[in-house]
């Protein structure tokens, strides 16, 4: 009698050992990155149902084959789930590593700001792989600012794949090339540095003809130096005894100019913004 | 019986034609200076140039085009875009051979009425009194270059292929310098002055909300064309908003409402504001007065008149606008007027004219 349990037992052990050996097994690797190939042994057969961050993927294997996924198919970084169902019912989670900075989203602000001002243009770039996946890992990130070829770099290492600098504006006007690079990647913002206000606003008699005087400032510039934009307003005033005459030129070739009533004594006064130039006194008529 | 009625009919129907005669005719010769001035206008207004030229004194000088060209205005100007609507006439002196009519025009625009007032000369002619039409000088402008450097600021925007984070030009920095709330006339107005700070050009609205005692909105209004809408950079425009009908007793605060915006803009033409001087017109009204300079080489055709008046501290008192029914043609005076006030006229120390242009021809 005993022998008989024990040879039914060792049937029954037999028997779930072979059912076992039938069963589809996972392994699925724990390093797996965006974009590229993934390969997950299985044996037995059925099918693999992976789910990840907006996407899932079928695939259905026999006799112990790997199940293979294409690179493009695998876009999503994040955590997914594998999902086994055949000859037995399996699930597996595992995550989903981006891949390589591929494409940056960079956001610089102003897109104007007045020269030499300190700490007043801001960079931020955020660091994707090829499928927009955010790299949260440290990534060297550079970032230079010129204008006219002379200008500044820095290198900050991302922090959850966002990388920022404050920056001041440079002394010189212009439009300031703003590049932020990673690993050959870059993307390019243009931040239009601007002459301040006007700085020793002079102007002179150019000429007169046909019963006017014209009168033509110097070139204009701010306290640094730079050309005021052309298209500014510079007023200038007329008085005398026949009353007030006003022009309101615009900077043009960085000088403004204007014609006014020629008269036999009249004080002319030029401004620009909450800048007064310098004055005339004219008389005689041509 | 039957002969008496036909005696009756007879002189109805003379009767009848000697009224249509008489009243029919709109050429008939003037009997009085008024008249005069009433019938040319009259057939000015229906459009009979050749009526309305009959009574027009052969020594004014002026041919018949000239004429219609002064009434209906030349180089598509306001005037030209204009009704003649209404004609009031008093004679100011008649002696018997000639009168001086006063004469208040009235025209219809798109921007509004218009007006104008003529002192007419009328002198009698051939026993039928006629106008003296003061002829308006055409002006002809002699061929020759103007070299002007154009400047016009254009403007990339972010495309629907840019990803995200590329950012769209900003618009620019303008600010409400001033505000200055009275009554007036019945009317709650509120005005001030508003600068571009920015280095480009600026499309700007600027607008007001009134808030009762309640703290409930009232009403809303924005600076239609009392104000410059481009600005260009560092320039300085008036803006005025009228609340009709509403007392500033019952108002307990100005909520202001702008709007700038970056817009492409060309920094011609230059306009010189020549000769302001306050003074009186022949009505006796208070006016700013002045000439306009075009000093760009292509015809303006609306110019638009902005008068800012401040008092001695500085404050913006009042704000008025004048639309010239005749353009500017480059390098050729033209004189505007600008009303002003007659009870804040003692208070205004000083003033500012700008001047907004609108050209037929020209791309801004």
């Amino acid at each position: 009698m005993r022998k008989l349990i024990f040879v039914v037992l060792a049937i029954a052990v037999c028997w779930f050992a072979a059912d076992c050996a039938r069963a589809a097994e996972l392994r699925v690797p724990q390093d797996a990155v965006a974009g590229q190939p993934l390969s997950i042994a299985t044996s037995g057969s059925g099918t693999v149902y992976l789910i990840g961050p907006g996407q899932v993927i079928k695939r259905s294997f026999k006799s112990g084959g790997n199940v293979e996924i294409k690179g493009e198919e695998l876009r999503g970084a994040g955590r997914w789930i594998v999902v086994l169902r055949g000859d037995g019912h399996q699930s597996q989670a595992f995550w989903v590593k981006p891949g390589k900075p591929e494409k940056l989203n960079f956001l610089a602000r102003p897109s104007r700001v007045p020269v030499a001002r300190p700490n007043v243009i801001s960079g931020v770039t955020f660091v994707f792989d090829r499928y927009q996946n955010l790299i949260l890992g440290p990534t060297p990130v550079n970032f230079n600012l010129s204008v006219g070829g002379a200008g500044s770099s820095k290198s900050v290492t991302s922090h959850d794949g966002v990388a920022w600098i404050n920056s001041s504006s440079a002394p010189k006007a212009g439009a300031a090339q703003f590049v932020t690079s990673v690993d050959g990647v870059e993307v390019r913002r243009v931040v239009q540095q601007v002459a301040a206000d006007p700085c020793n606003l002079r102007m002179h008699v150019a000429g007169r003809a046909n019963n006017m005087v014209v009168v033509e400032t110097d070139p204009i510039r701010d306290c640094s130096g730079n050309a005021v934009p052309d298209g500014t307003i510079v007023t200038f005033i007329q008085t005398d005894k026949s009353g007030k005459s006003t022009v309101d030129a615009r900077i043009k070739k960085g000088t403004a100019r204007a014609e006014l009533p020629a008269s036999d004594n009249a004080t002319i006064t030029v401004a620009a913004g909450v800048v007064l130039g310098n004055e005339l006194h004219v008389g005689g008529k041509p | 019986m039957g002969r008496t009625l036909a005696l009756i009919f007879a002189i109805l129907t003379v009767a009848l034609i000697a009224v249509g005669t008489v009243h029919g005719s709109k050429t008939a010769p003037a009997s009085t200076p008024e008249g005069a001035v009433q019938s040319m206008f009259a057939n000015a207004k229906g459009h009979d140039w050749n009526g309305a030229y009959s009574y027009v004194a052969p020594s004014s000088n002026v041919d018949q085009g000239g004429f219609i060209r002064d009434l209906t205005g030349r180089n598509g100007s306001l005037r030209t875009y204009s009704q003649l609507d209404s004609v009031n006439t008093r004679v100011l002196h008649e002696s018997e051979n000639e009168a001086t009519v006063r004469t208040e025009i009235k025209y219809a625009t798109a921007v509004g009425a218009t007006f104008e007032t003529r002192d007419l000369k009328v002198v009698k002619d051939d026993g039928a009194w006629k106008v003296q039409w003061p002829a308006e000088k055409e002006v002809n402008v002699p061929p020759q270059v103007i070299p002007v450097n154009y400047l016009r600021w254009d403007i990339v925007w972010r495309g629907p292929g840019d990803d995200w984070g590329a950012q769209n030009v900003e618009n620019p920095n303008c600010r409400i310098l001033s505000m200055n709330a009275v009554e007036r006339d019945g009317a709650l107005i509120v005005m001030g002055e508003v600068v571009n700070e920015d280095t480009v050009p600026a499309f700007i609205t600027v607008g007001a909300v009134l808030t009762d005692n309640a703290g409930k909105d009232v009403a809303e209004e924005s600076s239609f064309d009392k104000i410059s809408h481009v600005l260009l950079p560092k320039e300085v425009s008036p803006y005025r908003i009228d609340f009709p009908g509403i007392k500033k007793s019952d108002v307990k605060s100005v909520r202001m409402t702008h709007n700038w915006m970056l817009v492409p803009a060309s920094a011609d033409p230059v306009i010189g504001v020549l000769h302001q001087r306050i003074e009186k017109d022949i009505t006796g009204r208070t006016v700013l007065k002045g000439e306009l300079l075009n000093e760009s080489g292509q015809t303006v055709n609306i110019p638009h008149v902005l008068a800012t008046f401040y008092d001695n501290a500085g404050k913006v008192i009042w704000v008025s606008d004048a639309y010239s029914d005749h353009a500017l043609l480059p390098q050729t005076p033209q004189p505007f007027s600008v009303a002003l006030r007659d009870d804040l006229a003692a208070n205004v120390h000083t003033y500012r004219v700008t001047v907004n242009d609108y050209s037929l021809h020209r791309e801004n």
